[in-house]
């Protein structure tokens, strides 16, 4: 058993239903209980879809389980075939069917529809929903692709994108336009928009873009080894990436390398003075691993950012993840333990977090702005307009979202300097978002107690990367105030430099000397 | 100003042959309960025994809206669980004295069954047991079931409060106990209403807190402000408590019904009644009056959902001016909700359980201006043209009693106005 608050991936069988829904012509049988009909509403009110998912749960209760479950399973099979006329069904269990160990793959063949049906064997102890999903897809091409005589012209298909996907329904227009742009047409996109007989036909396609590799990449593997389609790995996600990728691209099609950045703005809001503040600002990355992967890459080579620490929620990615944190000398962080996440967001207290909703929420609680750049998603991440992540729009999609939540250039000067304004205080929030400004709280002497003693707890991994120091260091009442002077948005920063110096040094009381002291030894 | 409400002209629905189907339900489980339940005991925790599909449920149903520190959480069970490698029994202390210590603020926690729990048939009766032991006096430890092949949305919050009937303290006193969780805010008014007929000593089930001075006895008068604590109500007789049938405290007149059968028990003159009651009834009728302007005349359906769909078809109907074309609720109790059907004139189908497709297509040829149904189903209707409320809301929204009337009313007339107001098709 293990104890969890939030999760950051559902049950695999949500996985397959992100499948299902994405595709059009196809069936879901879920041998399920009532209760977890819950995730219909994920597609149709956080995607605000306006048909149910193509989902039919047999609902199954207590007094059936005695009885006839199985049979229960092929009335709904039959009725949902009778009704939506699907091209292909697939069958399988949520968590509390596959313990009552009905079969339903075997059960739906005997049954002898007339489409194919496709079992599904998702073990939900063991698996999420990234899982599920990349099963589920991988299940579908097996049983429906064949090998198809290519294109004359050169073709791609699109593969990855799902219901409930991050940003996927932009992306897909991005990156048909950059493969257009190169004279590449799109054969399928899949599983979204295609139909079963659209799988069917994807050996039609010179090659597959593997957009997300957290939903397709056993599909991309198995259709290089039976159909022989190449599949790109570079995922396009910022200007470094979406260049690397329309090289690879350019490769795999035997095309010239064509890229259209007449509309990147990036690269120059980047460099514009303005955006001189976002220098070496520290973030935290935490997402599925191919968002993270790519956001690491743009925080640091393209707005200039000091990543200090990155990690996925999908153990399935550990390993690229891993590499990416040894390459940017940070520990990487591997876990879908929200609390987990939480700490080490405090720990090292980031001047901005990178991550999911569920961080977005860590750092509303820890005072510390956060962008999304990752599922799990939340009707906020389905905007009305455009909004890819891919791409050249996407990039600049990028720098906007990302620099949002921060107190812009010349602001963040300004609040320094009036710092002591009763107004103008730091604690107001940026200017550009909406709310009532706080009334700054004065200092009364005898106030709170500093927080100290405040102990060091590096998470192992972190060990050989970070000085070990285990010292409590204690804040005398004159530093603790002569830090609260600092603006919120560098304090972190300014109170964790403060302890590491201390600490480094043996010091065990932190005076205003010390603070700065440690201010000039990491001025930069 | 002491009239009784009128009877259904042409007869109320109490004997009206109930459609009863059997396919896909389309509903939450009973763990979605504790959605709500955990805001209203505040030193409370719920701890579900369940899969990663139980907590992305929680998750999933709650929204973002509580991040704040959740007082609840899922033990997941593993695959050691399921092989036997783990003792269930040896988890489940494991997991609680990990939580417990984390939140010493916790003076009740509740061991929640779901559908994996009850198939591998954990017993959390035995595990709370014991547990009591090694926790009491400062934790008591319960359980109860939420799961979704033995509970249906609301009465997860009905086994929950059953769950605490045995152990409540015996007593002797006359007491008026309401049970059901309502917001606080609307508790407050119910309580001062009494009050100021003279009723009292007055209990709430559940109490925000565990060291509370509730107690049952035969002496016991109880009351439901929800519909769907028909286990409670069975529970709290069991202890010799008496319950009084009344129509659910909806509207204006459904809150003056529940009143009056109260101050009857209690022999409140009908002097006294009215002067408690004279001012927030005006208060209540106007506002419904104009909070249901864009109801009148228009015609609901009601998905299965939260058990709460006759009273509320009661009140639509009779304080509202709407015709009700179909009133699905997934039990139907007449020993509960007996005294709303009596006042819903005939008329309306009613249905109990539910086979989703077939209840669409009905839906779909009967075109309501309003339907009522969950979340799953609400944009999909709306796609089709159809006006929704989700009934979810209902369950969160301070819906209950004189001053909330108005409110009860407007959450049914926002989308018939909003569908009406929204000028956003191309022109024909
Ligand atoms: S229906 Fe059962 S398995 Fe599904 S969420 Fe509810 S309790 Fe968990
Ligand atoms: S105002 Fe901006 S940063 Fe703040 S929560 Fe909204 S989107 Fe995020």
């Amino acid at each position: 058993m293990k104890l969890t608050v939030w999760t950051y991936e559902g049950p695999p069988h949500v996985g397959a239903m992100r499948v299902a829904t994405g595709m059009t012509g196809l069936h879901y049988v879920l041998h399920a209980p009532q209760g977890d009909t819950y995730a219909d509403l994920l597609f149709t009110m956080i995607e605000r879809r306006d048909h149910r998912p193509p989902v039919t749960f047999t609902t199954f209760q207590a007094r059936d389980l005695g009885a006839d479950t199985a049979h229960l399973f092929k009335d709904a099979c039959q009725r949902a075939y009778d009704r939506f006329q699907p091209e292909a069904i697939i069958v399988g269990a949520s968590c509390t069917a596959e313990l009552i160990q009905d079969d339903p793959g075997g059960m739906a063949e005997t049954m002898g529809l007339p489409v194919p049906t496709i079992p599904l064997e998702l073990p939900s102890y063991q698996r999420k929903e990234n899982f599920g999903a990349d099963e589920t897809f991988f299940q579908i091409v097996r049983t429906l692709a064949r090998p198809a005589e290519r294109t004359a012209q050169i073709t791609a298909n699109l593969i990855g994108p799902t219901g409930l996907g991050f940003r996927h329904r932009d992306d897909i227009a991005e990156v048909t336009a950059l493969l257009s742009d190169m004279g590449i047409s799109v054969n399928a996109v899949a599983p979204m928009t295609s139909s079963p007989s659209d799988i069917a036909r994807l050996g039609a396609a010179h090659f597959n873009v593997l957009m997300y590799p957290e939903t397709a990449e056993t599909a991309a593997r198995w259709m290089e080894r039976e159909l022989g389609l190449p599949y790109s790995k570079v995922v396009p996600i910022g200007v470094g990436a979406t260049r690397d990728f329309v090289a690879e691209v350019a490769d795999l099609a035997g095309v010239a390398p064509y890229l259209d950045d007449s509309r990147l703005r990036l690269p120059w809001y980047s460099k514009s003075v303005d955006s001189t503040y976002l220098t070496g600002k520290r973030v935290f990355l935490f997402g599925d691993g191919t968002h993270v992967k790519a956001a690491a890459r743009i925080a640091r080579d393209e707005m200039g950012f000091e990543v200090v620490g990155l990690g996925c929620y999908n153990r399935e990615m550990a390993r690229d993840i891993r590499a990416v944190a040894k390459g940017f000398g940070v520990a990487p962080l591997i876990t879908d333990d929200y609390l987990e996440v939480e700490r080490t967001i405090e720990e090292l207290s980031p001047e901005m977090i990178l991550g999911t909703q569920m961080e977005r929420h860590i750092g509303k609680r820890l005072g510390i702005p956060c962008a999304v750049i990752s599922a799990p998603v939340h009707v906020q991440d389905f905007p009305a307009r455009y909004s890819p992540q891919m791409g050249i729009e996407g990039a600049n999609v990028i720098f906007d979202t990302w620099v949002h939540p921060l107190v812009m250039g010349l602001e963040e000067h300004l609040l320094t300097m009036f710092r002591e304004d009763f107004e103008f205080h730091d604690a107001a929030g940026p200017s550009h978002h909406g709310g009532k400004a706080a009334p700054r709280v004065e200092d009364v002497d005898g106030g709170p107690a500093p927080q100290t003693p405040r102990e060091y707890l590096e998470p192992e991994e972190a060990a050989d990367l970070v000085p070990a120091s285990t010292v409590s260091v204690i804040w005398l009442p004159a530093a603790e105030k002569e830090l609260k002077k600092i603006p919120f948005f560098v304090r972190g920063k300014a109170r964790r430099n403060t302890e590491t110096f201390a600490a480094e040094r043996g010091v065990s009381e932190i005076s205003v000397d010390t603070l700065y002291e440690a201010k000039a030894h990491y001025a930069r | 100003m002491t009239e009784l409400p009128r009877l259904a002209e042409t007869g109320g629905c109490r004997n009206t042959p109930i459609l009863k189907q059997r396919g896909q339900h389309q509903v939450f489980c009973g763990l979605t309960g504790i959605i709500w339940l955990h805001r209203k005991m505040q030193d409370a925790f719920f701890l579900v025994v369940g899969s990663r599909t139980c907590a992305h449920l929680l998750q999933s149903a709650a929204g973002v809206m509580i991040f704040a520190e959740p007082r609840f959480g899922t033990a997941i069970l593993e695959e050691t669980d399921l092989a036997g490698l783990a003792d269930a029994q040896e988890e489940l202390d494991r997991v609680v004295a990990e939580l417990l210590s984390r939140r010493p603020d916790i003076r009740q926690l509740f061991l929640v069954g779901s559908c994996p729990s009850e198939v591998i048939k954990i017993d959390l009766q035995r595990a709370a047991e014991r547990l009591s032991e090694t926790h009491a006096p400062h934790v008591r430890i319960l359980n109860f079931s939420g799961s979704g092949i033995e509970t249906t949305f609301t009465q997860g919050e009905d086994a929950c409060l059953a769950s605490m009937v045995p152990v409540l303290p015996q007593t002797e006193a006359r007491e008026l106990l309401l049970v059901g969780a309502l917001p606080d805010v609307v508790e407050e008014q119910a309580v001062s209403l009494l009050e100021q007929m003279g009723i009292g000593p007055i209990r709430v089930l559940p109490a925000p807190r565990a060291d509370s001075d509730l107690a049952v006895g035969k002496n016991t008068v109880f009351v439901l402000t929800q519909p769907f604590l028909g286990d409670t109500h069975a529970a709290l007789e069991r202890r010799g408590a008496r319950h009084l049938p009344a129509p659910f405290p909806f509207g204006e007149e459904g809150t003056t019904a529940w009143l009056r059968v109260i101050a009857e028990e209690f022999g409140v003159d009908a002097e006294t009644f009215d002067r408690v009651t004279a001012a927030p009834r005006a208060r209540a009728r106007k506002a419904v009056s104009q909070a249901s302007e864009a109801l009148r005349g228009k015609s609901v359906f009601f998905f299965p959902d939260s058990q709460l769909e006759i009273p509320l078809a009661r009140f639509l109907t009779r304080e509202c001016g709407m015709e009700a074309i179909e009133v699905g609720a997934p039990f139907i109790h007449k020993g509960v909700v007996g005294p709303d059907l009596d006042l819903l004139a005939e008329g309306p189908t009613l249905a109990e359980g539910q086979d989703v497709d077939l209840q669409l297509d009905r839906c779909r040829a009967a075109r309501p201006d309003l339907t009522v149904c969950g979340l799953g189903l609400a944009n999909p209707l709306e796609a089709e043209g159809l006006a929704t409320k989700w009934a979810i809301e209902l369950v969160f929204t301070p819906v209950h009693f004189y001053e909330q009337a108005g409110d009860l009313a407007g959450l049914f007339s926002r989308p018939v106005r909003r569908a009406d107001l929204l000028k956003v098709e191309a022109a024909e």
